[in-house]
């Protein structure tokens, strides 16, 4: 099992990258949503880029996730195609599901990434399924669910749970809580707000950990991931974290404390924290992150204007990929 | 009379009616939202499209209930209440999410009245928001009312203006039976005259939006303004039409459109649910045996294409059948060879 400890200065690096280009294209798609220039209605993953990052940096191309309506975040995490996947997001038919999908559908086989899903709770169950064909091949790989704190009200999520307690099957369930779903704070809506708890309920292990922290939820992966391959079977990773922006783009945020969000930025920024982390143990330069962070900019940037130069769909594409027509 | 959007209307029934009979209560995800936030602000959302606005801070938690995202539970939970003698409002936020559900209305609800042999009723709305238009993408902007209308033991209502929208949801609320209750999410917005008092709408009863000689068209939902659309384009070159809204699609009120037809010898209908086993197929499959002598040309459907909805607006934009896809199959139908 890998350990952050171990992980040598690129991989850190790359994690560190990773986070810090989830953290810009969200931040910069925040700004063009206020142009009204992309369609639909659009979930930030800003804030929580620690858990998708450390989740997939124990995960290669042949281990699958299933995501949610907030997919950006484990999407690149996962390898995803930056600039197509903004094209997706714009609507455009060079987009990685050709525009069809858009934001909360964002999907790349190739890379083992299964879908984001726009049904709360609609994940966990694939991803179960995913995990039964590890199983069957070897337990070489693993399948991710990601899953809110609202998801774990799902029944679908319950029943994926204990099947995948029942089958023995390498599934590892990552519940970010960020202490909302939508309007509503998980105080009230999460009975017990012990969502480790509930997967002890169905009997595998449960960890909770710091969001924030990549290392944190890097080393909680391996775990879980060493067992799974070792043939123990599912094991949930309940991360603590909040989001920088509303449920959606537009969302007035009424139900938080005005000053909610400035201050988390503050406590709870993964980046911030791999740089403090990285300055005490000396694994990295702050000079190497630094040009991370310019680097990021720059690719978003030209993601953008890519994304906005693109061609839409043409009629021929609205009936492409369907297996029946009338 | 006071001008109100469809979602004002629909607020309006849900105030007026709670007031009446306390035995109403309203539960669904975020219908009032803010509980267990940190802003203390109580009333943070009511409801994700506004409907349930005002509901809490008036009738408090025990009768507006947040729920947590489980949708079995709360569709089941409104029939469990309905049995013991409440009259739920539940809401599902969008349409499409029903699939997590469809057990509680397809097995329970639906069937109560008919297998406990009449010994319950089971006075349940499901409110739910549907309806392509807005790139919310292939599982946000499904109708789903063609599925539903299939299912026996369930009233279907499909408002597509303010004054439907009141009248029928006040129906619903006092209806014995369970009703699935459609708002179009492009409708919200639409304003018309509604009157301040409660009034209903019955079910069964078709609306005879345009008046004309020329075409029968019946439309559904977000379809009944753009055929209105169509159809005043057309009333320039002196085409004329009957327009009929059925507002229920379940009853149906097959008498208005085959009286219609009888007059104009030609029908299209209009329908944003997919082509295969929808209100259009099944509307053209009453006329073609109840009417089938009177009809001078083939029945024309117009549809969306069998696909999923696509995101892209490129693409949503020739999937949503438009006043203008509307306009070309009247004249289509005024073609005699
Ligand atoms: C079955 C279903 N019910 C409701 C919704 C509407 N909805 C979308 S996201 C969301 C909240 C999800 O909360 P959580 O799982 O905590 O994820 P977060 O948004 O916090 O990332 C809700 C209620 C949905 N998309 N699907
Ligand atoms: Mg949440």
């Amino acid at each position: 099992m890998t350990l952050s400890v171990n992980l040598g200065n690129a991989r850190l690096l790359r994690a560190y990258r990773q986070m810090r280009l989830i953290r810009e294209f969200e931040e910069r798609l925040h700004v063009e949503i206020a142009t009204g220039e992309i369609p639909g209605f659009t979930h930030l993953y800003a804030g929580q880029e620690a858990i998708a990052v450390g989740v997939c940096e124990q995960l290669t191309e042949s281990d699958y996730i299933v995501s949610t309506h907030r997919g950006h975040g484990h999407c690149i995490a996962k390898g995803c195609d930056v600039g197509g996947m903004m094209k997706e997001i714009y609507g455009r038919k060079d987009g990685l599901c050709h525009g069809k999908g858009g934001s909360m559908h964002i999907a790349d086989m190739t890379k083992g990434m299964l879908g984001a899903n726009a049904i709360v709770g609609g994940g966990p169950p694939i991803a179960v399924g995913a995990a039964i064909a590890c199983k069957l091949r070897g337990n070489r790989f693993v399948s991710v669910a990601f899953g809110g704190d609202g998801s774990a009200n799902q029944g679908t999520v319950f029943e994926a749970m204990n099947m995948a307690v029942v089958l023995r099957v390498p599934a590892i369930f990552v519940l970010e809580n960020n202490g909302y779903s939508e309007h509503t704070g998980a105080a009230y809506a999460v009975g017990s707000g012990d969502l480790a708890g509930r997967a002890r309920g169905f009997g595998m292990p449960a960890e909770c950990i710091d969001g924030a922290d990549f290392h944190a939820v890097y080393d909680a992966m391996g775990r879980a991931v060493a067992r799974a391959k070792n043939g123990e079977g599912p094991s949930t990773i309940e991360a603590t974290i909040t989001r920088y922006y509303g449920h959606f783009e537009g969302d007035p945020q009424n139900y938080r404390a005005k000053d909610e969000v400035a201050r988390l930025r503050v406590t709870m920024d993964c980046l911030k924290r791999f740089r403090e982390r990285a300055a005490l143990d000396h694994t990295v330069a702050q000079a190497e992150l630094d040009a991370i962070d310019v680097e990021a900019v720059a690719l978003i940037d030209a993601a953008v204007r890519d994304a906005k130069a693109a061609a839409p769909p043409v009629e021929a594409d609205l009936y492409s990929d369907v297996y029946i027509q009338y | 009379m006071p001008q109100l959007t469809m979602r004002d209307a629909l607020n309006q029934a849900l105030h007026q009616e709670m007031a009446r009979d306390e035995r109403i209560i309203v539960l669904g995800e975020d219908v009032s939202g803010g509980a267990g936030g940190t802003s203390g602000e109580r009333e943070a959302s009511g409801g994700i499209f506004g409907v349930t606005k005002g509901l809490l801070p008036k009738f408090g938690e025990g009768r507006v209930i947040d729920t947590p995202i489980s949708e079995s539970a709360i569709v089941g939970a409104a029939a469990g209440a309905a049995l013991a003698g409440l009259r739920p409002v539940a809401e599902i936020m969008f349409a499409d999410f029903v699939g997590v559900c469809m057990d509680q209305i397809y097995n329970q609800i639906a069937k109560f009245r008919y297998m406990f042999g009449g010994k319950s009723t089971c006075p349940v709305v499901i409110r739910m928001a549907m309806g392509a238009g807005m790139n919310m993408g292939p599982q946000h902007s499904q109708t789903i009312y063609s599925l539903l209308t299939a299912v026996p033991g369930l009233k279907i209502v499909i408002p597509s203006n303010a004054y439907d929208a009141k009248g029928l949801l006040i129906q619903a609320i006092r209806d014995d039976d369970p009703v699935i209750f459609f708002e179009h999410k492009a409708l919200y917005p639409r304003k018309g005259e509604v009157p301040e008092n409660a009034y209903t709408v019955a079910f069964g009863e078709a609306s005879l939006v345009r008046q004309g000689e020329h075409v029968t068209v019946v439309a559904i939902a977000r379809m009944v303004p753009f055929a209105e659309r169509a159809i005043d384009a057309l009333a320039k070159e002196g085409i004329t039409c009957d327009l009929i809204d059925p507002r229920t699609t379940s009853p149906l009120d097959e008498e208005t459109i085959i009286e219609s037809v009888e007059g104009t010898g030609r029908l299209v209908i209009v329908d944003e649910s997919p082509p295969r086993c929808g209100m259009a197929s099944d509307i053209a499959a009453i006329v073609a045996q109840k009417a089938f002598h009177s009809l001078k040309r083939p029945i024309i459907q117009v549809t969306p294409p069998h696909t999923p909805i696509p995101f892209a607006p490129a693409l949503e934009r020739l999937y949503v059948p438009g006043p203008p896809r509307i306009e070309a199959a009247i004249r289509q139908a005024l073609k005699d060879e």
